[in-house]
């Protein structure tokens, strides 16, 4: 108690000093010794969505009730994670909007819509997950595949700049991230066809400094994963927020489908670098190792879920609960694969290669009329993020249980045009899909316990130091669990599916949490 | 490896395409102007290639719902029934999958509605190829008249299921089922009902298909219901019981809550509901649905 009292305090003389000063990459850098605010989408660079607050704890969380509630009006999902720099907080909604308001009270500072052309192509919804902060500015990718600096001050567009051609289904839903002076974002686009790539724009300028493609072209290593010219159409998007580890000037991408997700007649081989985990150096974007998750992905298993970097007893990790049913552990400074757990229902595989990596079986393969296959087209999960608590030593994941049929047929290539290879369906004569919150344990990859959710769901999860795991569900409760037993300690109705990550912070000395349903954004704190 | 197929090769519109192209361009441009004025006619009316391009669109756009083939799904109605609940002629099903059918679950097809998106071409492929697998209804060979008597009278239908306004609330609506899925459909569910539940056609303000699973509540103070599942969620329940009471519970202040898949409807077999029956409960289903739009 006293060490949280001696904390408040710090909150609140670190809000009166900071107020108004700008976000240094120093500060990004060590956003943990701040953690009255959230400098970036998943809390830090690791990728922990983990938060020191503790002032709402497993003690008192039953007295959680909402403190305001933003309307952004907007139809389609708002699955945006706010940022909060100093008691103003930043975030994004679907049409591609921005907006600041006020952290304490809701109330809109400034708010941005961007003007988007008629025949844009996003694959998933008008969705955009958050904006990166650096300096004066905030930062956002574009559904019409621009990347664009608004005036933090304001919202005013300061520089903006087409990354690629929207009309051939290129489009960014991602928040960005910053490290040193770079905006890195990853592309969005896998169900069109595209040449996935991941960029770095100069914060001041919009000056575009590297690319990395995410398809090696022809000659380049790995391209001898991909038959004939499927390379050009391979998609490989990376569409969710990457992570970076300092301590190795390290910066970690994950990438999604090769395309079309389900026909892999046609793009023989490996397919790299679609649903991999790379390793950048954030200078240069040069890569230094990569790690496949799925060899050949017939399924949409997706790689693009947040890489969480998990330090323990000395070992550097990263780890993965990936769309394809298993969890993975890796040595994030060699890439070596250290373990591979199942942690959802899984057909697709009954095999490992040498290394102890799941691989596809025949079995698994899509078929014309259909082949049922666990996980479903949508993944034992998705992008929602999945949280590290450094307390409890476990690692949080939304898990979906829900098998799908596959089918496979023959599909013509047109630029800018769905390009799936055909389709999945519900598979009825397997159980009712259902969900849960689950708790691994990554040094064993063993589930300790699971919170049910009537339908599979689509919350990222955040936790605190106040023992707490705060996630949503479909049916569009907010809930808080013990981080350590899984049992529930409060939940809320938002009155719509909860699609996005919480996020908290603290003003005056009050600690909030914040998530977004519905079309709203909603802030809790004590009674 | 193996050699690039056909369908992977890059292949450049024919001049026919590009003019269409332009026409929908001219088209769109008159649609930001005003009322969106979709042409009436199918372009491509009975062209076997388009269909098979529809087809394509169908399986990446419209099968989750609606199954491989069109024949229903989950989610959505068998659309080879060549009477269609939301209208038949090319106009109104382009119309249908352009800008979705309000108070139902299907959504308009611009970008990011249904799957990726189509373009008003893409549309009217998908729209021949549902006319190239529909299927001609079969003669019907009911009594349509005895059919609603049995409805409402001996086979009891009627006690839960709801015929244009008239009839029970505990199981599916059924006016115009016979739209939306196919007869053997229909006869499976009637002989076999607990094999599938209900294939709720997922319902505009639900976040689930409504499914009709059985409900087995015993409350606090020990008494006993059984009924059908309306919603629920994690922490609450709401329970129609078999007299047609709505009950709203929250789950942490029951003695017992059970779901169980095994339908409360009973087994309409041969014995009960013999062949003949059978056709004229088909043949009333049809024309309930009939005029319907």
């Amino acid at each position: 108690v006293k060490i949280r009292a001696a904390m408040i305090g710090a909150l609140l003389l670190s809000f009166a000093g900071t107020a108004n000063a700008q976000v240094t990459a120093d500060r990004l850098l060590h956003a943990g010794k701040e953690p009255q605010n959230w400098l970036m989408y998943s809390g830090g660079y690791s990728g922990l969505r983990y938060s020191t607050l503790d002032q709402i704890n497993a003690s008192n969380a039953g007295r959680l009730v909402p403190k305001w509630a933003y309307q952004t009006m907007a139809g389609g999902k708002f699955e945006t994670t706010p940022l909060v720099v100093d008691g103003i907080l930043y975030a994004t909604g679907p049409d591609d909007r921005a907006f600041a308001l006020d952290a304490r009270s809701g109330r809109p500072i400034w708010q941005y819509q961007r003007a988007l052309p008629p025949d844009i192509r996003p694959c998933c919804g008008r969705v955009n997950r958050g904006v990166a902060i650096l300096g004066d500015k905030v930062f956002m990718g574009t559904l019409d595949a621009h990347v664009i600096a608004l005036d933090a001050k304001t919202g005013a567009v300061v520089w903006e700049i087409a990354a690629a051609d929207y009309s051939k289904g290129y489009s960014f839903t991602l928040a960005p991230l910053v490290i040193k002076n770079l905006v890195l974002v990853g592309v969005s686009g896998g169900e069109y066809g595209i040449r996935g790539f991941i960029d770095a724009y100069d914060a001041a300028t919009g000056e575009r400094k590297w690319r990395f493609n995410t398809i090696p072209g022809p000659g380049e290593p790995g391209s001898e994963t991909w038959e004939g010219e499927s390379w050009k159409v391979g998609g490989s998007p990376a569409w969710i927020t990457g992570t970076f580890d300092p301590a190795t000037n390290t910066t970690f991408w994950t990438t999604g489908n090769p395309a079309p997700s389900n026909r892999g007649i046609g793009r023989g081989g490996d397919n790299l670098y679609a649903d991999s985990l790379l390793a950048l150096d954030p200078d240069t974007g040069k890569m230094k190792w990569y790690f496949q998750f799925t060899p050949h992905d017939e399924h949409d298993y997706d790689a693009t879920q947040v890489p969480v970097m998990v330090d323990d007893g000395g070992k550097k990790l990263i780890a993965q609960a990936n769309r394809n049913g298993f969890f993975y552990v890796i040595d994030r400074t060699t890439g070596k694969l250290l373990s591979a757990t199942q942690y959802a229902k899984v057909t697709w595989s009954n095999s490992r290669d040498a290394t102890g990596r799941p691989v596809g079986s025949k079995e698994g393969e899509p078929t014309l009329e259909g082949n049922p296959v666990c996980p479903g087209a949508l993944g034992a999960t998705n992008w929602m993020s999945p949280s590290y608590d450094p307390q409890t030593k476990l690692f949080y994941v939304t898990a979906r249980e829900q098998c799908d049929i596959f089918s496979t047929a023959p599909q013509v290539f047109d630029a800018g045009h769905a390009f799936y290879g055909s389709a999945y369906f519900p598979n009825d004569a397997t159980e009712p899909y259902w969900g849960a919150l689950r708790a691994l344990d990554p040094a064993t990859g063993k589930l300790v316990w699971e919170w049910r959710h009537n339908s599979p769901a689509w919350a990222g999860v955040l936790t605190t130091a106040g023992g707490l795991a705060f996630t949503g569900d479909a049916e569009g409760n907010f809930i808080a669990l013990d981080a350590k037993s899984g049992k529930a300690l409060w939940h809320f109705q938002c009155g719509a599916s909860v699609i996005a990550g919480p996020m908290t912070f603290a003003i005056d000395g009050k600690q909030y949490v914040a998530v977004a349903a519905g079309s709203t954004l909603f802030a809790f704190g004590l009674q | 490896m193996r050699e690039v197929p056909a369908e992977m090769k890059f292949q450049k519109r024919n001049g026919w395409g590009i003019v269409w192209r332009a026409l929908v361009c001219a088209m769109a441009a008159l649609c930001v102007a005003g009322a969106a004025a979709a042409q009436a006619k199918n372009p491509y009316a009975g062209d076997a290639n388009v269909a098979k391009l529809g087809e394509s669109q169908f399986r990446s756009n419209c099968a989750f719902c609606h199954g491989l083939g069109a024949r229903g799904g989950g989610r959505g109605p068998d659309l080879t029934r060549a009477q269609k609940r939301h209208g038949n002629s090319d106009e109104e099903i382009f119309h249908n999958i352009h800008d979705g059918i309000a108070g139902t679950a299907m959504p308009p097809a611009t970008s990011g509605g249904i799957g990726v998106g189509m373009t008003d071409e893409e549309i009217w492929q998908v729209v021949t190829y549902i006319r190239s697998v529909e299927k001609k209804a079969n003669a019907e060979t009911g009594n349509v008249a005895r059919g609603k008597e049995l409805f409402y009278g001996t086979a009891a239908c009627g006690t839960c299921h709801m015929v244009n306004g008239k009839g029970g609330r505990l199981g599916p609506e059924l006016t115009s089922t016979a739209t939306s899925r196919s007869e053997e459909y229909l006869v499976d569910s009637l002989r076999n009902p607990s094999k599938r539940l209900a294939q709720g056609i997922m319902e505009a303000m639900k976040d689930f298909p409504q499914e009709y699973e059985t409900a087995n509540v015993t409350t606090a103070d020990g008494t006993k219901y059984q009924g059908v599942v309306l919603n629920e969620d994690a922490f609450t329940v709401q329970v129609l019981d078999t007299r047609e009471v709505l009950h709203s519970w929250e789950k942490s202040s029951l003695k017992k809550y059970e779901k169980t898949r095994e339908s409360l409807m009973p087994t309409y077999d041969e014995k009960m509901l013999p062949e003949k029956d059978l056709r004229d409960l088909l043949a009333f289903l049809a024309a309930s649905a009939g005029g319907g739009k």
